[in-house]
């Protein structure tokens, strides 16, 4: 991207995390019940390249905000890796080189009504950041960064005295990013930013990122289940299923050139503008649970081409076309790479 | 289309007006909204929250909260008045002819009761049927909304469904006395894509089946594209611009409609920005003399900031702006001739 260099800038090695969700001990020791796994992510492998945009798609309950949290460092992995510009995060380390490495990362949460205290006033809220971070000393030098980033978010610094409750979602969600930004990141993770507001604030928030992203080159880690959002704000995604990466690939090539079974069955349930009166071939069954993942290929239940293998062995990333996918079928040969195209709208 | 003109309209909604009554005044929260829906046709209704969208719904199933209400106009169903029936009265035509899909599946079932139990009360409550006659109904019901395994799912509590098999659960109490028309409201807003499109596909065939009108509330204008035959577009609780579902999408009229479908990111279209309409809708307190949306507006004019725009012809629909057509000024239609 726009530097060029191929060293990856966050990278994500065998990344698993484990919820324990078993009853009580002594519900389990009379009822004679095993303990409950959930397999939230169960073997993530993502590289991120600096001022790239990879997005993580999934339906509800894929692991891809546990992802997030991982990356942030809000929950800690059962296993894996996670590097950061080439430092391991899970190395010890002194207190002031962690708050070093850890400002160098934000998130942006989905909610924008949860994620602010109702009780702080805007500029506290945004000062938070630079104060805990000890990036500004005097009180005139606090009052001017809170000023710049309201106004980089488009709202005036006036707005520093007013609380949450005054603002629209979507002005909220601005407040958030001024906040993320507050501590000159070079990292943000933003965990469904969009979801929570209606389409034409969604657009304003959209194309906010996307400047910002230019002048401050950013990286984003950016999590949607709307792959419409995702298609137009990425350089790469990932899609994934159950706790696991299915498919990785450049976004014009996964949306054109969709290999993974589950790809395909994504991009056909999008409803689109374009498609007024034409049948969306509804796909069935759900998304299993996470506690009892399907053995072998988690999607062989939903999937149309599933054979024996795919019932008992867990497929590999395999790499193809600048990108990677789990599949045997594909692996084999068995499933042909399809074309597809979208009629550009006539808008 | 489904919608025949000389067909008497099944719902018939005329300057339908709902306030709120508040300590800093009377907040009008739907204003002078006028609309019909033919049998068996789908007629979407999308804008942003607090439009009006799902007021304007709950005022014509009956149930608009407290301290809101009817304030004008009046709703027709089948040729009767219904916004003015009491209310023991009107709990026979709610479920008997108008049934409800509600946004939250969980929320809308009782879990102390299986499925089962809920399906025959409603059953019983509008049809006289004996209990073992309502339960055959009942399975049938749940098998034409296609559960898997219905004679056994029958008794299971809501808590052992799935958001999907759930939203079906409530379709199938929705359907339950063969009502004549649904209001869904956002009946597809909680689900995944994949599950979404499952229950689109399964609204859309019983309505087919039945006959059945539809009031598709949501704010998703792809579920409208896809499943509505004509949609309204509301905006400050007021309709913006109603038409046929592919002239409202490919040829908006309204500068507000135009710049929804601009800003809803689209497969095939990479641009570098997405259209965005500046600024956010007025609050309740604070709606604009004359035309609603002139604040955000760019193609405004003197008269938009004084009188208030009428639903007008405009290409194929009709749209509440005297600059749909950027200078000419449209002749307002009569409001008996609705009819897009």
């Amino acid at each position: 991207m726009p530097d060029g260099s191929p060293r990856e800038f966050v990278r994500l090695e065998g990344l698993k995390r484990y919820f324990d969700v078993s009853p009580p001990w002594l519900v389990r020791a009379i009822e004679g019940r095993p303990r409950q796994i959930v397999q939230a992510v169960d073997g993530v492998d993502i590289e991120i390249a600096k001022g790239e945009t990879f997005s993580l798609v999934g339906e509800s309950g894929c692991g891809k905000s546990t992802v997030a949290r991982l990356v942030v460092g809000l929950f800690p992995p059962t296993d894996g890796r996670i590097e950061f510009d080439g430092n391991d995060m899970a190395q010890r380390r002194s207190g002031a080189d962690t708050a070093a490495l850890r400002r160098r990362m934000q998130m942006i949460f989905q909610d924008p009504y949860a994620s602010l205290n109702p009780r702080w006033r805007v500029f506290d809220i945004i000062a938070e950041p630079i104060r805990a971070f000890g990036l500004s000393s005097d009180k005139a030098d606090l009052e001017k960064r809170v000023g710049d980033l309201l106004r980089q978010v488009r709202l005036t610094p006036a707005d520093g005295r007013k609380y949450p409750h005054e603002f629209s979602g979507g002005q909220r969600q601005r407040i958030s990013i001024a906040r993320a930004l507050a501590s000159e990141p070079e990292f943000l993770v933003c965990d469904e930013p969009t979801s929570a507001l209606d389409v034409s604030v969604q657009a304003q928030i959209l194309n906010l990122m996307v400047d910002l992203q230019r002048r401050l080159q950013l990286t984003y880690l950016f999590i949607s289940h709307n792959l419409a959002v995702v298609y137009h704000i990425s350089t790469r995604v990932g899609v994934m299923y159950l706790g696991r990466l299915v498919e990785v690939a450049p976004t014009e090539t996964l949306f054109t050139r969709p290999k993974h079974p589950y790809t395909r069955m994504l991009l056909d349930t999008i409803p689109d503008l374009d498609m007024t009166g034409r049948q969306r071939s509804p796909v069935g069954g759900e998304v299993p649970s996470p506690i009892n993942p399907p053995s072998g290929c988690s999607f062989h239940p939903r999937c149309p081409y599933a054979n024996d293998r795919c019932k008992s062995e867990r497929p590999k990333a395999l790499p193809i076309e600048g990108g990677t996918v789990a599949c045997h079928a594909i692996e084999e040969g068995r499933l042909p790479v399809e074309e597809r195209s979208y009629a550009a709208a006539a808008r | 289309m489904a919608a025949a003109s000389n067909n008497p309209p099944l719902l018939e909604v005329k300057n339908l007006r709902v306030e709120f009554p508040t300590r800093r005044g009377t907040l009008l929260a739907v204003d002078d909204v006028s609309f019909d829906i033919a049998p068996g046709e789908v007629l979407g209704v999308v804008g942003e929250s607090g439009a009006g969208k799902s007021l304007t719904g709950n005022a014509i199933i009956g149930l608009l909260e407290p301290p809101g209400r009817i304030a004008g106009g009046e709703i027709r169903l089948e040729g009767r008045r219904i916004d003015n029936l009491p209310y023991e009265e009107m709990r026979k035509v709610r479920g008997a002819r108008i049934g409800a899909i509600f946004q939250d599946p969980l929320t809308s079932l009782n879990p102390l009761y299986s499925v089962g139990r809920q399906l025959v009360e409603t059953i019983q409550t509008h049809l006289p049927l004996s209990g073992s006659q309502a339960r055959a109904r009942a399975l049938d019901l749940l098998k034409e909304v296609g559960i898997p395994g219905a004679e056994m799912r029958i008794d299971h509590y809501p808590h052992q469904f799935s958001g999907g098999m759930r939203q079906r659960v409530v379709i199938a109490l929705a359907l339950c006395a063969g009502p004549r028309l649904i209001v869904a409201d956002e009946p597809t807003t909680a689900l995944d894509v994949s599950i979404q499109a499952q229950i689109i596909a399964l609204l859309k065939r019983l309505c087919r089946e039945h006959g059945t009108a539809v009031m598709l509330v949501t704010h998703d204008m792809g579920v409208i594209a896809e499943t509505a035959d004509r949609v309204a577009v509301m905006y400050a609780g007021r309709i913006a611009e109603i038409g046929p579902v592919r002239d409202v999408v490919k040829h908006a009229q309204h500068p507000y409609t135009k710049g929804l479908m601009g800003s809803i990111p689209s497969l095939g279209v990479r641009t570098e920005r997405l259209t965005q309409i500046d600024g956010a809708m007025p609050r309740l307190t604070e709606i604009p003399k004359g035309c609603a949306f002139n604040p955000r507006c760019t193609v405004l004019g003197q008269r938009c900031m004084v009188e208030r725009p009428e639903l007008m012809a405009a290409g194929a629909s009709r749209a509440a702006c005297w600059h749909h057509d950027r200078g000419g000024v449209g002749q307002p239609v009569a409001k008996e001739t609705v009819n897009a």
